[in-house]
């Protein structure tokens, strides 16, 4: 069904401004939904999105300007009153009682239209959630505690709330960064249900490739303002990155592997990925095991030679193991057996004596294992090395030097913050990340382990993590890279592993490796237990796998 | 025979106001909102219940019906006091519980000089508390399972912020359930000055109120499970009297023991990972907003 753009539009924004101190995070922003279409929301974090959503969650009030439902203006003054308009929305973190039933969720709040009295309230919404549940393909057990949902299906509860409120409008806030490739599609095929109820959706996302495959319109913000409103087919990853950020987007290989070189290109010096095939074993592991947080065997026998200056990728589905193996190497989790050796010598004991034998950490949950974000930026940036000079004399710190010295990263890493001494909880995930890479970058470090680095950050943002891997990469540092954007992984590195049930698979040749061929052995299927050669292209595990199917 | 009996029942006695204050703080603690001055409260409304049965002393100048609704509404003042400062202020509630002990105590024993040993004529029957107290247990244990106001009032407790979005409001449930829990801790302090000795002392709350805040988290914030906990400790109680005086073990360990085993009760809770049953949002003021 294509959506009538001439008829009065569901939803409606007219000029809405909003001012906070010192930024307009919306200006003069104008937005239509029209009944069963799916927009894209698509801008970098802080082009305004979230205000945008606010706005019309009844979060934030405009300062300026008009909301529409149905051609009519209304005052939208709480999220309880969206929902009594038809808005509704499934927000990113969900809101839910973890200790109550999906039943208990669903009936909390007022009373829905014959409900009857105020008794078992549990119960007598639990036919509703069926009937909904089978008519767009919401699979949840109303009777299941929420805690021991999987995120999919959180995220399906809090559809579930706003279909049961009867809403038209479902605006979902990055929906997709919560999920598995399966569930992604899974959650495409419920919106593609909706769309086809009649109802219209908003869908929020970083990811071009998702808002191309299920979005009927993108509308894109940049620094408060809409600058782009196109229908979706016709557009492209490359024109819809260039109207979010406002200039060219490279997509392509960023990484230039030596072999990619002509000879004459190739640098004299040691440093440049001359020949990574003779450059020296950085960092060599045999046979490590280690059991996860939970008991169970992570890691079954790892090894992987990691040469000086080279980037080796890490794909897989999150849990097989790849958290357990940059715990191992940087020092957070025991290794039950097997050896580390960085540059032919044992690997340091423990967390700070690793980072001090320069060994980088970008560690996964950058908020709470990265920084401390009740501490300012400036202190974040010093957590390595407080207690030493220049930063410490005689045991008593220099505040002074500490302070200068991080307005001059600030500066260099363009850390967007209002000063050094704030909180770094309130900066954006980009802008913590900028700080962990200072922090962790500064001492040169020869081994860099970076899990996730650019999880959930913009384009923008994405792009700096980059250039700083690959400069460093270039200088020398070798970089172990975990990530599960098989994108990045082609676009960043020489060499690509995959961890499986705590086995490393590879690496295989990062020029030869294609998404299916990782995708395949990401899933387990045709793993190198049959004798794989290490170094084997992916393309041999293509045909084997085809054949096998 | 008779001796297990006689126990039962004494242990029931002891354990009724144990019985009525926790069931209060469970209900209070459900919805998010510790609260420590339960002593405090009981003092207070043991001295409102016998000043209004008392009267000026004559016969027919006090009322006890009047005296036991004027505990309740006595604790449950003294709650609001303390809602007021955590829920609407936001302030810390463990600070402002115990501030409320405090100042609950001293003013109950101050206002209470005058009516220092005197006897209370007319003296209401036991059962009806003991009694009702269990029922009152089984309503609200099925109040909090199976009602909407019961749902909403638990869910408040754990994330106040998801009954916020849907337009419920959170500060009037708490303020509700917190004034609640003072009226039941008010009902408990009557029992002791007119049901269980009637007469008021300064101090004749001894610490119950403090067992019955160890209670709540004895019994995983589960009204039924506070029946047994409370004929537990009413029990102890009763064997710490009866055995004062007829072992060669000082009469001072006997009188400390409830509160020993309050010590050790909460060890073992703590244990078995019973912490783990408090309500999410257990004792944090809700400010709008933050995630």
């Amino acid at each position: 069904m294509t959506p009538d753009l001439t008829s009065v539009p569901v939803l409606e924004l007219r000029g809405v401004t909003k001012r906070f101190p010192g930024v307009v995070a919306n200006d003069n922003v104008n937005l239509s939904l029209f009944a069963g279409e799916v927009l894209a929301l698509l801008g970098e974090n802080g082009a305004g999105k979230s205000t945008v959503i606010s706005v019309m969650y009844g979060l934030q009030r405009p300062d300026e300007g008009q909301v529409l439902v149905n051609g009519q203006a209304v005052t939208i003054a709480s999220p309880a009153s969206a929902l009594k308009l038809g808005i509704g929305l499934v927000p990113q973190h969900p809101m839910l009682v973890a200790r109550h039933t999906v039943a208990e969720n669903l009936a909390l709040g007022h009373q829905l239209p014959g409900q009857g009295s105020g008794l078992f309230p549990a119960r007598r919404v639990a036919g509703r959630i069926r009937e909904l549940s089978q008519r767009y393909g919401l699979n949840v057990d109303p009777n299941a505690r929420v805690s021991q949902l999987s995120p999919g299906e959180k995220q399906r509860v809090e559809i579930l709330r706003s279909l049961l409120r009867g809403v038209q409008v479902l605006i979902l806030d990055e929906p997709t960064s919560v999920l598995t490739p399966q569930e992604v599609q899974g959650l495409f095929q419920v919106m593609r249900e909706l769309k086809r109820g009649g109802k219209s959706l908003i869908f929020i996302s970083h990811k071009l490739g998702e808002v191309l495959e299920i979005t009927d319109r993108v509308t894109v913000l940049r620094r408060g303002k809409v600058t782009g409103n196109a229908p979706t087919a016709g557009a492209s990853r490359r024109s819809l990155a260039e109207m979010m950020v406002g200039r060219t987007v490279s997509f392509d290989r960023k990484r230039q592997t030596p072999s990619e070189l002509s000879p004459s290109e190739l640098s004299p010096s040691e440093l440049s990925p001359s020949n990574l095939d003779t450059a020296p074993v950085r960092l060599s592991l045999r046979g490590l095991s280690a059991l996860s947080s939970r008991g169970l065997p992570a890691l079954r026998g790892v090894n992987l030679d990691l040469r000086a200056g080279e980037i080796v990728g890490v794909a897989g589905v999150a849990g097989n193991g790849q958290s357990e193996l940059i715990e191992v190497l940087s020092g957070l989790c025991p290794l039950q057996s097997g050896r580390i050796e960085l540059d032919g010598e044992a690997h340091a004991s423990g967390a700070r004596h690793i980072f001090e034998s320069g060994v980088a950490h970008i560690p996964e949950d950058r908020i709470h294992m990265g920084t401390v974000p009740s501490m300012s930026v400036a202190e974040n940036l010093a957590l390595r090395d407080y207690a030493r000079a220049p930063l410490a004399r005689a045991g008593v710190r220099d505040l002074g030097a500490q302070a200068s010295r991080a307005r001059e990263e600030v500066t260099a890493y363009e850390i967007s913050t209002p000063g050094v001494d704030t909180p770094s909880r309130s900066l954006s995930g980009g802008n913590i990340q900028k700080i962990i890479l200072a922090r962790e970058l500064r001492g040169q470090a020869r081994l860099i382990l970076a899990a996730h680095p650019t999880y959930g950050l913009d384009i923008g943002a994405t792009e700096q993590v980059h250039a700083a891997l690959l400069s460093a990469a270039e200088r020398g540092a070798s970089v172990l890279l975990v990530s599960e954007d098989l994108d990045e992984l082609l676009a960043l590195s020489d060499r690509i592993a995959v961890m499986y049930h705590g086995e490393l698979l590879g690496p295989y040749s990062a020029e030869q490796a294609t998404r299916e061929g990782l995708g395949l052995l990401m899933a387990g299927g045709e793993a190198n237990s049959d004798g794989l050669p290490h170094g084997a292209g992916p393309g041999d595990l293509v045909e084997s796998a085809g054949a096998s199917l | 025979m008779d001796e297990l009996i006689n126990a039962l029942l004494r242990a029931l006695a002891f354990g009724t106001p144990l019985l009525l204050a926790s069931l209060g703080a469970v209900i209070n603690e459900r919805a998010g909102v510790v609260n420590l001055g339960v002593e405090g409260m009981m003092a207070l409304g043991a001295l409102a219940g016998f000043a209004v049965a008392y009267g000026d002393g004559t016969p027919g100048s006090g009322n006890l019906w009047l005296g036991i609704l004027a505990a309740a509404l006595a604790g449950g003042l003294a709650a609001l006091l303390h809602a007021f400062v955590t829920i609407t202020l936001r302030a810390n509630q463990f600070v402002s519980g115990l501030s409320l002990t405090l100042l609950g105590l001293g003013v109950a024993g101050l206002l209470g000089k005058r009516y220092e040993g005197l006897p209370l004529t007319g003296q209401p029957p036991q059962w009806p508390f003991t009694v009702g107290a269990i029922v009152l247990a089984g309503l609200l244990a099925f109040w909090l399972s199976s009602t909407r106001a019961g749902l909403t009032l638990r869910s408040v407790g754990e994330n106040p912020a998801a009954a916020d979005v849907l337009g419920l409001n959170v500060g009037a449930v708490r303020y509700g359930a917190v004034a609640f829990g003072g009226a039941l801790a008010g009902l408990a302090g009557a029992y002791l000055s007119l049901v269980y000795r009637p007469s008021w002392t300064d101090g004749m709350t001894n610490g119950l109120g403090w067992i019955a805040v160890a209670l709540v988290i004895f019994v995983g914030w589960n009204p039924l499970r506070a029946i047994f906990g409370s004929v537990f400790f009413g029990l102890l109680y009763y064997l710490q009297f009866r055995l004062q005086g007829k072992t060669f073990i000082p009469t001072e360990v006997f009188s400390a023991m409830p509160y020993l085993l309050v010590i050790v009760v909460l060890g073992v809770a703590g244990l078995r990972g019973q912490q783990g049953a408090a309500p999410e949002s257990l004792g944090r003021p809700y400010t709008r907003g933050e995630r």
